[in-house]
């Protein structure tokens, strides 16, 4: 036990608080297809897409982790990873204390009545045959089999009423189609919560609605964590959401976290290269905040074929030749904050005294 | 007939002679429809706008708004059932609603460019890019040799910065932003004079999109190129324009300087907007919650089609629709808090 605890320490100093969610060296490789002469000229070597590659973070019961990083970057992947909706090629998806791989089937379909996932299009989620309150209740049949179909009507109801959708006998034979793409979202959180989940997946939950309705979207979601002491792995790509819901952060680039630590604490103080360049691209709405930061050049690379030691080396400002492009960064913690990390070697490496902007 | 040929040749041969500022095109009382099942449904709604020499133009607005067909009308590019019902479309000193199709078709592309949003959709997969550059050139200006075409290709893209050797390449060769830029060549292959880009930037990552920003803000100073930018990203908006248009159940709600439009906005609608965007450089800060969603343009609300949603909501407002008019100097608004109410045995009711 005291093993695991000094790991789970050192890869992102959450130390051993309550943790609803810990992941261990999690890799997700996926296979890339070739042709079959292409197969044949290359003697059954197979190349992989490293999209997630050795991961490790913790998710505290009551925290939303953010996990942001632009397309590519792995982040959904882990969503799924997390869900068990994709099989881990190595490493460790722990849901309050139980390693997911070791479940059997049945056993694997139980622990997951305490997990649910809530994916951008609800359109796509939601059966266009079913109606509202059908699709609602559907979770209710298959995991909590000693209900009477009153006792599910009742509880849809209630959950009808508790995302916003007034009066919910109004909504209850409604089909997807004849309600708002808002609504349909919030319908998607509703049937979420009718298992009484401890953790929602919520992967770019808001990112398809409109302006006005994402901000009443984000407050749900809120007040709907503290109303079911709910926890959140809040997937997104845009940075400036994830400051209105998530206590923490974790930023990835190809397929690695390269820094996470409390969303003041990143975002006031950025460790990583990366980081800050990303912060520095989003658009603010306010024209006297017009972006003078320099931008990096070129975009993601191919991650069948990911630069050598720190992957952002090639489009990195501060990158010293003969190190970054030659030693693989760990996640280091920073000075200030032991839960604050980083994988650079120039601002918590061994490589610090080469860092031009040190001060 | 004499005189709508003499002003189309006009379009063609005739040199740009406009100054920064002075209005290069101008949209008058312009109205789009879509003909359903249930009647016509207006999707553009009585919209003049002047669109000046060498500003980038924002055009802001949820979907729905009609922000997209307005881009497309002012390239005459609405397709059946839709149609442009009323107005008119001023581009150097010709209606290009009173042109033929054959003479429209030279001013598209070759004096008003496009950009959408997903530029694989505007390439042919099957096409290098230099022909892409090549054809485009070569159609507009015929004694342009196919040497000379690939030359300017060339250049053209080594300005965008790509490798000038990737004109042999493929579009699918290319990534998002790459994409984004070939579009971007392809409008200033021919000098188009002005651009409408919508949503350029809105299948891109976040860095990405501030580079081809960048881009944008270059091109139009060393090219002279106006920009009209249509996008739902208010974020985008305030980073590059200098004027923008909000626009609201195909209506425009507001026009102004960006920094007016948002340091002492006017609409309503706008100022929720405003409040509901997530702004990364704000602190503790909570996010507006805006009542309800925008209208479906088969039902809009009578009056001001925001009355259902609007906090400062007055008798006035479900009964009347509101002028858009000039409240300050380059500050236009369509509102009834700025604006005299009607008098008259209807408006007494209240």
């Amino acid at each position: 036990m005291n093993d695991s605890r000094s790991a789970r320490e050192f890869h992102d100093g959450q130390g051993e608080q309550d943790c609803l969610v810990e992941v261990t060296g999690l890799k997700k490789w996926f296979p890339v297809q070739k042709g079959f002469i292409a197969n044949l000229l290359s003697r059954g070597h197979v190349d992989y897409v490293k999209a997630v590659d050795n991961v490790s973070f913790t998710i505290k019961r009551g925290e939303v982790l953010g996990l942001a990083g632009e397309s590519g970057s792995g982040k959904s992947t882990i969503g799924r990873l997390v869900l068990r909706l994709l099989d881990v090629t190595e490493g460790q998806v722990k849901i309050d204390g139980v390693d997911l791989g070791t479940l059997k089937r049945e056993d694997l379909r139980k622990a997951r009545s305490k997990m649910q996932v809530v994916f951008q299009d609800p359109l796509a989620s939601l059966n266009p045959r079913m109606t509202v309150g059908q699709a609602i209740e559907h979770p209710a049949q298959i995991h909590m089999p000693d209900t009477t179909p009153e006792e599910r009507k009742q509880l849809v109801l209630e959950l009808l009423e508790a995302v916003g959708m007034a009066p919910p006998e109004f909504f209850y034979d409604k089909y997807p189609h004849q309600v708002s793409g808002g609504q349909r979202q919030r319908i998607v959180l509703a049937r979420a919560l009718i298992t009484r989940p401890e953790l929602i997946v919520a992967d770019e939950p808001i990112a398809s609605a409109d302006v006005s309705v994402q901000a009443l979207l984000l407050e749900l979601m809120i007040k709907l964590k503290n109303e079911f002491d709910l926890t959140y792995l809040f997937i997104t790509h845009d940075l400036a959401t994830t400051k209105y819901i998530c206590d923490r952060i974790a930023i990835m680039y190809l397929g690695k976290i390269v820094e996470i630590g409390a969303l003041d604490e990143v975002f006031n103080s950025p460790l990583h290269p990366y980081t800050r360049s990303l912060l520095a691209a989003v658009p603010v709405p306010d024209p006297r905040h017009r972006r003078t930061e320099p931008l990096p050049q070129g975009e993601i690379p191919n991650p069948i074929n990911p630069p050598a030691g720190c992957h952002f080396h090639p489009r990195c400002p501060i990158a010293v030749e003969g190190v970054c492009d030659v030693e693989d960064p760990d996640m280091e913690s920073s000075v200030a904050s032991k839960e604050h990390l980083a994988a650079c070697h120039l601002r918590t490496g061994k490589y610090q005294h080469l860092d031009p902007k040190r001060t | 007939m004499i005189e709508e040929a003499a002003a189309d040749e006009r379009i063609i041969l005739g040199e740009p002679s406009l100054k920064a500022g002075e209005v290069l095109y101008s949209l008058r009382d312009v109205s789009v429809e879509y003909g359903t099942r249930v009647g016509p449904v207006a999707a553009v709604d009585h919209v003049s706008l002047d669109i000046r020499k060498g500003e980038i133009l924002g055009l802001v607005g949820e979907s729905g708004c009609g922000k997209s067909t307005l881009g497309k009308a002012m390239l005459r590019m609405i397709a059946r059932p839709g149609k442009i019902s009323t107005g008119e479309l001023w581009f150097d000193g010709v209606d290009l609603l009173k042109i033929s199709e054959k003479n429209m078709r030279q001013i598209r592309g070759a004096r008003l460019g496009m950009v959408f949003q997903d530029p694989m959709t505007s390439l042919n997969p099957l096409s290098k890019i230099v022909d892409h550059l090549t054809e485009t050139i070569m159609t507009h200006e015929s004694s342009v040799s196919e040497a000379a075409a690939r030359d300017r290709a060339a250049q053209l893209i080594g300005r965008l910065g790509l490798r000038e050797e990737r004109i042999d390449d493929y579009p699918h060769q290319f990534s998002g932003g790459m994409r984004q830029r070939i579009m971007i060549a392809l409008a200033l292959a021919l000098r188009a004079d002005l651009v409408i880009a919508d949503e350029p930037t809105t299948a891109l990552d976040v860095i990405v999109e501030a580079q081809f920003l960048d881009l944008l803000r270059e091109l139009r100073d060393e090219f002279d190129l106006t920009i009209v930018l249509i996008t739902h990203n208010i974020g985008v908006v305030a980073e590059v324009a200098d004027r923008v248009a909000v626009m609201y159940a195909g209506r425009l709600a507001e026009l102004a300087s960006v920094n007016d439009l948002f340091l002492d906005t006017k609409h309503p609608y706008g100022q929720g907007l405003l409040r509901a965007v997530p702004n990364i450089e704000l602190d503790g800060a909570e996010l507006y919650q805006m009542e309800g969603a925008p209208p479906n343009l088969l039902h809009t609300p009578t009056g001001c089609a925001f009355h259902p949603r609007c906090p400062a909501v007055m008798p006035v407002c479900s009964q009347h629709q509101p002028a858009f008019a000039s409240i300050g100097r380059d500050h236009y608004t369509a509102c009834w808090l700025y604006e005299d109410h009607p008098t008259g045995p209807e408006a007494h009711d209240e």
